[in-house]
């Protein structure tokens, strides 16, 4: 394939994927004075274009047809939940949905903007000083990141103030300043934009919580609360809370995206290039596989075509940059059966249910207003917030109010509490009823790696460039059962203080297997993990591949577990830590940055 | 203070202005143009800046084309005129002008061939070009324009405007002769050189007044400059649709309440607090204003804040009114067009027409909304308008066109209230005004280029 290639003129750096981490490698290799070219297989994508006012917040295009993202007729995965099973084709949007295009993930996302508590990176570590090592259960691979979160923090700050966002400290420089999160570390310096108002369900949250006791805080959301101009100068609207964020270019240019935040500026920098509608389908390693020399795709055309490149950079969501991987010979496969290998190890996703709960009829819950990243959280159950030791499980998840716009299509889909009939006027009124009265709360947990779910290269299923598909063996642990059902029962103290009318607690139930057929998030995380063994990690500290040291894996890849935080923040602060020691170290110095 | 301390300060004063440099004249280089050499590398760079300054690309050459081969179209109420190839090229370009041929048509009009060129040039402003300018413009074009091939298409103007020969007289009517230009430039002299740089910034090279000047119905420019009279600048009639606003210091409808910096800032990014570029100005900034030095973006500022409102004020000075805003917060929409204006237009602009500066303009206090004439504002509801990059504002914002949602009752419905509004204090527009501009929306909309942010 590669022999028949067309050559193109080598470049310094290759960058494949154009979305949140690809757009920022691609602005610090720039400003480092090195040529770069973006290869995105999707089309190109504008505000102007893509968010056109009105006929941008179409529901049916956006949500139901799925007009950002991967077109599941030329690559998708399989998946199976046991390695007993054969996998199949996920052949239809449902439990997750990549995206596809110029932005990518970072386009089509809702704007929730975490950083990562601090206890998160060090996971192993904590659980073991905590409760000791007998407490980790059989099976569960759990892993430090290698990274604390004091080397992370300038990043975070930075990604901050280049996506705009919203929200409220609780810590900077160590002195208390703000209502913010109590359980967040400290802050090198306040978010740049302050908190977006809470919307009325959001409200009612952040109060029955603090009367229960916890600590409610506002969601950070890199949906601009006023309009705002980012370091590389580019300027951002203010957000209306019009709710067509996830799955939308947003009209307003208030969501930050890599097209809004980061693109203008890299645009019309002369030492980049964008090649939209490119599918990568290897990276190119010498005779020794010691060494990447560059990437093959194929173009819009369908021509085959070799870029060479100094260094790769692989910014393609989290499965691609895996699948990549395992194509290009980049790294150990993992075997499960001995638990050894590195790519395809520790793949995570995150354990997500949502609650209902129906208020007084006299109350209007409004649910057709709001912001992607808006709402109103409590961190009392995530991350090492609270002692585990007797409760017998590992991780944790914040629970909030994100009320981020609830559409026609959806609000019909969803229905009327448990029992309504599925169609007749009773139908009716508890879709009216639902839409009208009631709010939603999530339990935005963490799922923890082990030993049987992984990723690995189908044997039967190929894409439409005749290779492997990606194969997702996945199913969720009883660990992560019972920290969701716990933490959903505290979901359950909030709703009665509420005043709930009626309450509908979902919790992922013993048994049931995870069911690719419903909607759960698409933060899928790890498979490529970063970490200080090269026995259990396929990237070192700095996600440079242990192996191909011109090679850089960002994305939540990298993730040895899973957070029950949103992973955009995490993933924009490791590009920019990556880039940082690039800039420093490995450009004067290529080389393994860690030994 | 006593009269004896008074008249020490006013000869100090006096003695200070003495001892500063002498009055500056419109045709002085400010300190940094100076010229180094007349010829070469340096000639060529200054040149293509003088060709910015003078905007030559906004109609010489068609977005996304070769620069300066020609070709863009001007839709006048007499006919459609083509803007000439200006590449060196010696067919269909002006290769095979010599640099007095070229001299006597950028400042007097004369083509190559005699025949003269219609006024969409605008000689009678570079009539005023320093012969140190109008030479390295001509190396520029010689030496720093890649030759293009591209034979632009025949004028489409009808007869009697089709013909060329009364042109000449129009020319020699209208058109001021060089000599007496720069005679009258030598006698005309300012206090502080960054006014004069200005005055022959803009009076000159920059040609605002082509646009923003009232024209007689003979087509001429009723005033030249500042010396003039309050005619000048003080608003033009509608071109391609846009209504040039007045640039002088009129409170509701002119710069009056611009500053100095809001003016360098405008300039330089298509935005400021007070409005955003829409229309011919986009592309004046785009293809000249934002690639000006820093210093002259200054002049232009400093020079405008010369001129006095055209009229004296019949009205008082715009203030804020919040008697709309606190209806429409409580809820009442009962005014005449309020409730497109809350549909349509308040996510962006607000329900207290203030926007957000500089992404989303304010239409409160808006010169533009307010402006006698209302064709900018029906024209950007019916066809939205796109506020582009510069160099300085890497971020395009695009407003959507209202001409498929809206009909012309609701539109001007909606613009009657913009215009009455918050402290604005413009008449009303009926249905016949929009129905007038709906039916020049030019064919080519959305256009062809959309920014990428």
């Amino acid at each position: 394939m590669s022999d028949d290639a067309r050559r193109l003129r080598a470049v310094d750096v290759v960058i494949v994927g154009g979305g949140w981490a690809g757009s920022i490698m691609a602005k610090e290799m720039t400003e480092a004075g090195r040529s770069v070219v973006m290869l995105e297989r999707g089309p190109d994508r504008s505000t102007a274009a893509d968010g056109a006012y009105p006929a941008s917040i179409d529901e049916l295009e956006a949500n139901f047809r799925y007009k950002l993202f991967q077109d599941l007729s030329k690559n998708t995965v399989t998946i199976r939940n046991n390695s007993r099973q054969t996998a199949l084709p996920y052949r239809r949007m449902a439990a997750f949905l990549p995206g596809e295009g110029v932005g990518g993930a970072g386009l089509h996302w809702s704007g929730v903007h975490f950083r990562i508590p601090p206890d998160d990176l060090r996971l192993r570590t904590r659980v073991i000083e905590k409760y000791g090592a007998k407490f980790i259960p059989e099976g569960m691979n759990l892993q430090d990141y290698g990274v604390s979160y004091e080397e992370l923090e300038p990043f975070f700050d930075k990604a901050e103030k280049v996506f705009g966002t919203s929200g409220e400290a609780y810590m900077v420089k160590g002195q208390v300043v703000g209502k913010g999160n109590v359980f967040s570390p400290s802050r090198s310096d306040h978010f740049p934009l302050p908190a977006l108002k809470d919307v009325y369900t959001a409200h009612l949250f952040r109060k029955a919580a603090a009367e229960v006791g916890f600590h409610p805080y506002s969601l950070p959301a890199a949906n601009a609360s006023r309009q705002y101009i980012n370091p590389y100068g580019v300027q951002m609207g203010p957000c209306n809370f019009c709710g067509y964020c996830s799955g939308y270019a947003c009209y307003m240019y208030s969501k930050a995206s890599p097209n809004v935040n980061i693109l203008p500026v890299l645009r019309r920098h002369p030492l980049f290039e964008l090649r939209a509608g490119c599918h990568v389908m290897k990276v190119e390693l010498d005779a020794e596989g010691r060494r990447a020399t560059g990437v093959t795709y194929t173009d819009p055309d369908g021509a085959v075509v070799t870029q060479p490149a100094e260094m790769v950079i692989l910014t393609a969501f989290q499965f691609h940059n895996v699948r990549l991987m395992l194509l290009s010979g980049i790294g150990r496969p993992y075997d499960p059966a001995r638990n050894e290998g590195v790519v395809g190890r520790n793949f995570v996703y995150q354990n997500v249910t949502t609650s209902n709960v129906w208020l007084d009829r006299g109350i209007d819950t409004n649910q057709y207003i709001g912001a992607g990243g808006g709402g109103v959280a409590f961190d009392d159950f995530n991350s090492e917030n609270f002692d585990h030791g007797p409760l017998g499980f590992v991780g944790g998840s914040p629970v909030w109010v994100n009320q981020a716009g609830v559409k026609a299509i959806a609000a019909a889909h969803s229905g009327g509490p448990p029992g309504t009939p599925r169609w007749g006027s009773a139908w009716k009124a508890g879709v009216i009823d639902t839409y009208r009265h009631s709010l939603r709360i999530d339990a935005h947990g963490a799922n923890m790696a082990y030993r049987d779910v992984y990723l690995d290269l189908d044997p039967t299923w190929k894409d439409a460039y005749g290779q492997p598909l990606l194969r997702m063996t996945f199913d969720w642990k009883d660990n992560d059962i019972r920290m969701n059902r716990y933490v959903v029962d505290r979901i359950g103290d909030v709703a009665k203080a509420m005043g709930a009318r009626r309450v509908n607690l979902t919790k992922r139930e013993f048994g049931r297997p995870f069911d690719t057929r419903q909607y759960q998030t698409t933060h899928l995380g790890g498979g490529a993990v970063m970490g200080t063994d090269p026995g259990t990690s396929a990237l070192n500290r700095y996600l440079q591949s242990w192996d191909v040291h011109n090679v850089f894996v960002i994305g939540a890849n990298a993730f040895p577990q899973g957070t029950g935080y949103n992973p955009t923040g995490m993933v924009a602060a490791l590009a920019y830590w990556a880039a940082h020691h690039i800039r420093t170290t490995y450009l004067a110095h290529p080389g393994p940055l860690a030994g | 203070m006593a009269w004896g301390k008074r008249l020490c300060l006013l000869a100090a004063v006096l003695a200070a202005g003495m001892m500063a440099t002498p009055l500056a004249r419109a045709q002085d280089q400010a300190p940094d143009h100076q010229l180094h050499g007349q010829d070469g590398d340096d000639a060529v760079a200054r040149g293509e800046y003088m060709a910015r300054v003078a905007d030559c690309g906004a109609c010489h050459t068609v977005p996304g084309g070769a620069p300066f081969a020609g070709g863009m179209a001007f839709h006048l109420p007499t006919g459609t005129l083509y803007a000439p190839n200006i590449t060196p090229d010696r067919q269909t370009g002006i290769g095979r002008y010599s640099e007095a041929e070229f001299s006597r048509a950028l400042r007097r009009g004369i083509r190559r061939d005699g025949a003269t060129l219609y006024p969409a040039m605008p000689y009678p402003s570079y009539a005023r070009l320093t012969d140190a300018d109008v030479h390295v413009l001509y190396v520029y074009f010689m030496q720093g324009v890649k030759p293009v091939t591209h034979a632009v298409a025949q004028d489409g103007m009808v007869w009697p405007m089709s013909m060329r020969w009364p042109l000449s007289i129009w020319r020699t009517l209208y058109a001021p002769d060089p000599e007496a230009v720069r005679r009258d430039m030598d006698r005309r002299t300012f206090a502080d050189p960054l006014v004069a740089r200005g005055s022959y910034l803009v009076e000159g090279p920059g040609h605002c007044g082509a646009c923003h000047t009232p024209r007689a119905l003979t087509m001429q420019e009723k005033a030249l400059t500042a010396a003039d009279g309050p005619l000048y600048l003080s608003g033009g009639d509608v071109v391609d649709g846009w209504r040039p606003v007045s640039l002088r210091g009129e409170n509701r409808t002119g710069l009056g309440r611009w500053n100095e910096h809001d003016i360098v800032r405008f300039l330089a990014t298509g935005r400021m607090p007070l409005g955003a570029a829409f229309g011919g100005m986009a592309d004046a900034i785009g293809h000249g204003t934002q690639h000006m030095t820093d210093d002259d973006r200054l002049a232009i500022a400093r020079y405008l804040k010369t001129l006095s409102p055209a009229a004296p004020m019949v009205a008082q000075g715009w203030t804020y009114d919040p008697a709309v805003t606190d209806a429409l917060r409580a809820g009442d929409v009962s005014a005449r067009g309020a409730r497109a204006y809350v549909d349509r237009c308040a996510a962006c602009h607000r329900t207290d027409g203030r926007g957000y500066p500089t992404t989303f303009p304010p239409l409160a206090g808006n010169p533009v909304v307010m402006d006698p004439r209302p064709d900018s504002l029906i024209r950007i509801v019916l066809e939205g308008n796109i506020l582009r990059a510069t160099r300085q504002a890497p971020s395009a914002f695009v407003m959507p066109g209202f001409a498929a949602r809206m009909d012309d009752r609701a539109v001007a419905d909606t613009v009657t209230f913009i215009r009455a509004a918050w402290g604005n204090d413009a008449p009303a527009v009926t249905g016949v005004d929009v129905a007038r501009i709906r039916r020049t929306l030019s064919p080519g909309h959305p256009p062809a280029s959309l920014p990428m942010n």
